[in-house]
């Protein structure tokens, strides 16, 4: 049996793991050099969040799971990740956008779980939200980059919004092992994110040129367990070794 | 230096300012002309139950050095004669480079990267406009090339008067 903190800590770790993981597989395959080793920086920075977030789940658990263990042996429906992060990552547009629109919420939501009643999220948070103000500069300056650029960068950018803007919802969906915390004061309520959200949003379309979607039907499941087959996918590659050479360490 | 910085150690522990000598001349892998304490890496030395504790925080979360920082700490007590000893990772509060010693920037300078400038306090510093210095030439005539370099804590610059590239050490 989950208890609702153990749930609520995996889901942000699964998020900032998958994510992470999608891209570090720019790694060597970025449009540019300085672009691949902003990539790989930002991956890096969403492992170790997420090596951070793994480690407290495993002490709430108190079962003695480390955070290899969390990571590396759990299957698709334990994880707990918005289905957002585990789009495969698509061209330079999308998995800049997909940054953009993960950053303008990770941000101002660190800024509110800095001062959650639990220390260990309070302080992961705190040391998140530095390195989430970069994610976010400097994805919102390629999405206005890309779209105020050439005719292929803006359709390749309105394109990726048309596909990611219906996964974005999930990212304010408050269910009731969430809703407790929240009265507790140790998680965020999202809804306290919104006002933040549209300010980023609408500034930085607008000067990308590009119209913001309505918010219509918005796709969930993932902080449920109920995922696309692209997670199956990437987690052969993430836990191959691991999977293939139970216990292996070097 | 922080708030929970145990320095100096308390008078008259000989083995407690051994300890916090060994940890204290630890470089960091990645810029090795600077020690964890000019980083503001290493927090505190102190005595507890379990002996001499050693408490070090990373710079940021996925820090790949912070293994090699802790196994190194490690090292230098065991070579200072320190068996009772734990080091301890410790992320709050949040590292800054406001922690950074005046002799450590000055040493990075030198070293040929950029120090921070200014102080981090919150967003104004990091989506203010910065003017960073050439390390090299000192000249203010410089350009962002990167927001990312080569490791996490560096940006990627580059000076239009002498035309050499250079690391910046974000200031966070």
């Amino acid at each position: 049996m989950e208890t609702p903190l153990f749930t609520y800590t995996l889901r942000l770790a699964d998020n900032a793991l998958v994510l992470g993981h999608r891209l570090s597989e720019w790694c060597g395959h970025g449009p540019m050099l300085e672009e691949d080793l902003a990539l790989a920086n930002m991956a890096l920075d969403l492992i170790g969040q997420a090596r951070n977030l793994y480690t407290h789940a495993g002490a709430i658990e108190g079962k003695g799971r480390s955070e290899d263990d969390l990571a590396y042996l759990r299957d698709c429906p334990d994880w707990r990740n918005i289905l957002l992060v585990e789009r495969p990552r698509g061209d330079f547009a999308f998995t800049i956008l997909r940054q953009f629109l993960y950053a303008a919420f990770m941000h101002p939501y660190f800024e509110r779980l800095a001062a959650s009643k639990d220390e260990t999220l309070a302080a992961i948070a705190a040391k998140s939200v530095k390195e989430m103000a970069y994610h976010l500069r400097h994805s919102a300056e390629w999405v206005i980059r890309l779209g105020d650029g050439t005719g292929e960068s803006a359709a390749r950018l309105k394109e990726a919004l048309e596909d990611l803007w219906p996964f974005t919802g999930e990212m304010f969906e408050v269910d009731a092992v969430e809703r407790a915390l929240i009265e507790a004061g140790i998680a965020v309520d999202p809804a306290a994110i919104r006002p933040a959200w549209d300010a980023t949003i609408d500034h930085v379309f607008g000067e990308a040129l590009l119209a913001r979607p309505r918010d219509g039907w918005m796709q969930t499941g993932g902080r449920r367990g109920e995922h696309s087959e692209h997670l199956g996918h990437l987690l052969t590659d993430l836990q191959f070794l691991q999977r293939t050479y139970p216990g292996a360490t070097w | 230096m922080g708030e929970v910085a145990a320095f100096p150690p308390e008078a008259g522990d000989a083995e407690l300012a051994a300890a916090h000598a060994a940890a204290a001349a630890v470089c960091d892998p990645e810029v090795p002309v600077l020690t964890i304490e000019d980083l503001g890496v290493l927090r505190a030395v102190t005595r507890g139950e379990a002996g001499i504790e050693v408490t070090i925080t990373p710079t940021y979360s996925g820090c790949p050095a912070m293994d090699l920082i802790a196994m190194q700490v490690d090292l230098a007590l065991e070579k200072a004669g320190i068996s009772r000893r734990t080091v301890r990772l410790s992320l709050s509060p949040a590292w800054t480079t406001d922690w950074m010693s005046e002799a450590g920037k000055e040493k990075l300078r030198a070293y040929g990267i950029a120090p921070p400038v200014g102080k981090a306090r919150g967003r104004a510093a990091l989506f203010g406009v910065e003017a960073v210095a050439c390390p090299h030439c000192g000249s203010a005539e410089t350009e962002r090339v990167s927001e990312f370099g080569s490791t996490a804590c560096k940006a990627h610059w580059r000076c239009l008067s002498c035309r050499e590239p250079f690391d910046y050490f974000k200031c966070i």
